[in-house]
């Protein structure tokens, strides 16, 4: 008896001693971008070009960029990814198909981001003949996404009981009428939530950008969606490695990694909002 | 006026409900196609890429050369092993870190934490699964290196060992929340059968629980897996990139993801050197397909026998 109990303590103590490391972990990472990167942040460094090769000024540019692609991914993945679980929930029947575009779902998720990167150069830069540019980056971001916001949608509509779309149904609906009316309204909160935190993801991407439009220095804004562009990942990618002046541009690095930190972080808590504040209204 | 052009809508409506249903039904099937039609593109174009690399490249020398020269004067060399074996190198690195602490994270919080723990500890795990690659990696540099370099008394701490630090980081959240999952659906009648036979809890969480389990875990640590191979930031940021045959863990390595990071942005379009990139690519691709395939089949498999 008392050996099982000592076992029992050495366990989960090791038990212990693994989540307690993995939380270590977080706040290691955590700690050290705040507290060294919020000397770096101030407003003119929100606002203001990069100067002097980069190693005086904002950030600007590369708030602006990764802004402009985020938008594009959203406008290609959120439409794309509704409409894919739309039918895996709604119209799809348990056929060889189903399980098909099951599987490529799965296996698009685990495409490492610097392939997406690649097919990106290949389709959107050559064929597609987009050049370098935004427009470029964020199909391919939106494309590397995709499986993020068909997943969430999906689960989004699975939580909306059957007996809604039976009910409507049964009163005559045809099946579209039952799912624009009966099903959509309640499962848009979750489908954004999910949409929103798959951007965010895209957001802190840099292997998919790095061929197809991001750039070392813009110190102007973009002026089309068919400019290259400068992005917070890749800027702070430039700072830790590339810039000619590594150490002295560390503290713009730590600043361009909090930014980008907090902007996944805002990302990340406007879906949870929302998606609280959108149930609320339906309750009502 | 507008009830009345409502009625007429409904009298005549402007198109046969039955076709326009099957219309729509056909929108949504074309719209769920193309994840199919993405996997399948991405094959396509990065073999059609790759294919005029080896008009001048031999298929064998580039499997198992051992030497990474695309831009030497006298002979160009495109031997990919180098890169297998850094790539190895770092992800079996990773996993021997990541897998125990996962397994063990995951078991703690399924079994053991108190739902006030668990409450708090499941956003911690997503949080550390939102961390940006690039993030991770510039830690790499400034954080986990001068460590490394003070321990081992070497140059600088870029080397196989940091890499497979940062890449146990990243594959953490993923192994982490599918064995959690594993763990819960092991259904609790075996759970109970163990405590009533008179084990200890901990007993039952190491001898039958995860056992029951195993499936789903070895999944979690193949995803995590999948994760690591294809991880490109981390590692072209902490790893030194020497495009060399690797020593020891010690060294600088050069994985498959960081060698095309590297080298694409300075080729020009169209090149042999341009289309073996490509090749890398699609060595990548298929690598990291059958890993998640073989993950995939496996979790399926265990989800059958558990219904």
């Amino acid at each position: 008896m008392k050996k099982k109990s000592v076992s029992q303590a050495i366990g989960f103590g090791l038990l212990r001693f693994c989540i307690i490391v993995v939380l270590m972990i977080l706040v290691v990472i955590l700690y050290d971008i705040f507290s060294k990167g919020k000397e770096a942040v101030s407003w003119e460094f929100l606002s203001a070009m990069p100067r002097n090769g980069m190693t005086e000024g904002g950030i600007l540019p590369a708030i602006v960029g990764t802004f402009l692609v985020t938008v594009i991914t959203a406008i290609l993945a959120i439409p794309l990814g509704m409409g894919c679980a739309i039918y895996l929930n709604e119209y799809a029947s348990h056929g060889k198909i189903t399980r098909l575009i099951r599987m490529s779902i799965r296996n698009l998720s685990g495409v490492p981001s610097i392939v997406y990167g690649l097919f990106g150069v290949v389709l959107f830069v050559q064929l597609m003949k987009l050049d370098t540019s935004i427009l470029a980056s964020g199909l391919t971001l939106g494309l590397m996404t995709l499986p993020w916001t068909i997943t969430a949608s999906e689960e989004a509509l699975k939580g909306v009981p059957r007996a809604y779309r039976e009910g409507s149904l049964a009163l005559g609906a045809t099946k579209w009428q039952a799912i624009r009316t009966n099903v959509l309204p309640y499962a848009i909160p979750g489908m954004l939530t999910g949409a929103i935190l798959g951007l965010a993801r895209a957001a802190g991407e840099t292997a998919p950008i790095l061929f197809t439009g991001a750039a070392f220095s813009l110190p102007f804004l973009p002026k089309s969606l068919s400019d290259q562009f400068m992005a917070l990942p890749y800027h702070l990618y430039i700072m830790a490695t590339q810039h000619h002046a590594i150490e002295k541009v560390r503290p713009i690095a730590y600043g361009t990694a909090l930014v980008l930190i907090a902007l996944i972080f805002c990302m990340n808590f406007f879906a949870v909002v929302l998606r609280y504040k959108l149930r609320k209204v339906k309750v009502e | 006026m507008t009830v009345v052009a409502a009625q007429y809508n409904r009298r005549r409506p402007w198109i046969n409900p039955k076709i326009k249903e099957k219309l729509i039904h056909g929108f949504f099937f074309a719209n769920g196609m193309i994840s199919v039609l993405a996997l399948l593109g991405i094959f396509a174009l990065l073999t059609m890429t790759s294919i005029p690399a080896f008009r001048e490249i031999n298929i064998g020398s580039f499997l198992t050369g051992f030497e990474w020269n695309p831009t030497s004067y006298v002979k160009e060399q495109y031997g990919i092993v180098p890169m297998l074996v850094s790539t190895l190198m770092v992800t079996v690195g990773a996993l021997l870190i990541a897998i125990p602490l996962g397994i063990g994270t995951a078991a703690y919080l399924s079994d053991v934490a108190s739902p006030k723990v668990r409450e708090i500890a499941k956003p911690i795990v997503e949080i550390l699964a939102g961390i940006p690659s690039v993030v991770i990696g510039f830690l790499g540099i400034v954080l986990v290196g001068p460590i490394l370099s003070k321990i081992f008394h070497t140059h600088n701490g870029l080397n196989a060992i940091n890499g497979s630090v940062l890449l146990a980081v990243m594959a953490l959240p993923t192994i982490i929340s599918i064995s959690e999952d594993a763990l819960k659906n092991v259904p609790s009648s075996y759970e109970q059968a163990s405590l009533a036979l008179g084990a200890s809890k901990w007993q039952t969480i190491a001898r039958v629980k995860i056992p029951a389990a195993l499936s789903g875990i070895i999944a979690a640590c193949m995803l995590g897996m999948g994760r690591a191979v294809g991880e490109t930031m981390t590692v072209l940021m902490a790893t030194g990139c020497a495009p060399a045959m690797p020593k020891s863990m010690l060294g600088p390595v050069r994985t498959l993801t960081s060698s095309i990071a590297i080298e694409l942005g300075e080729v020009a379009y169209n090149t042999t050197h341009y289309y073996a990139l490509f090749a890398l690519g699609l060595v990548l691709f298929l690598i990291t397909f059958f890993i998640n395939m073989i993950s995939d089949i496996i979790l399926h498999k265990y989800e059958k026998v558990n219904r």
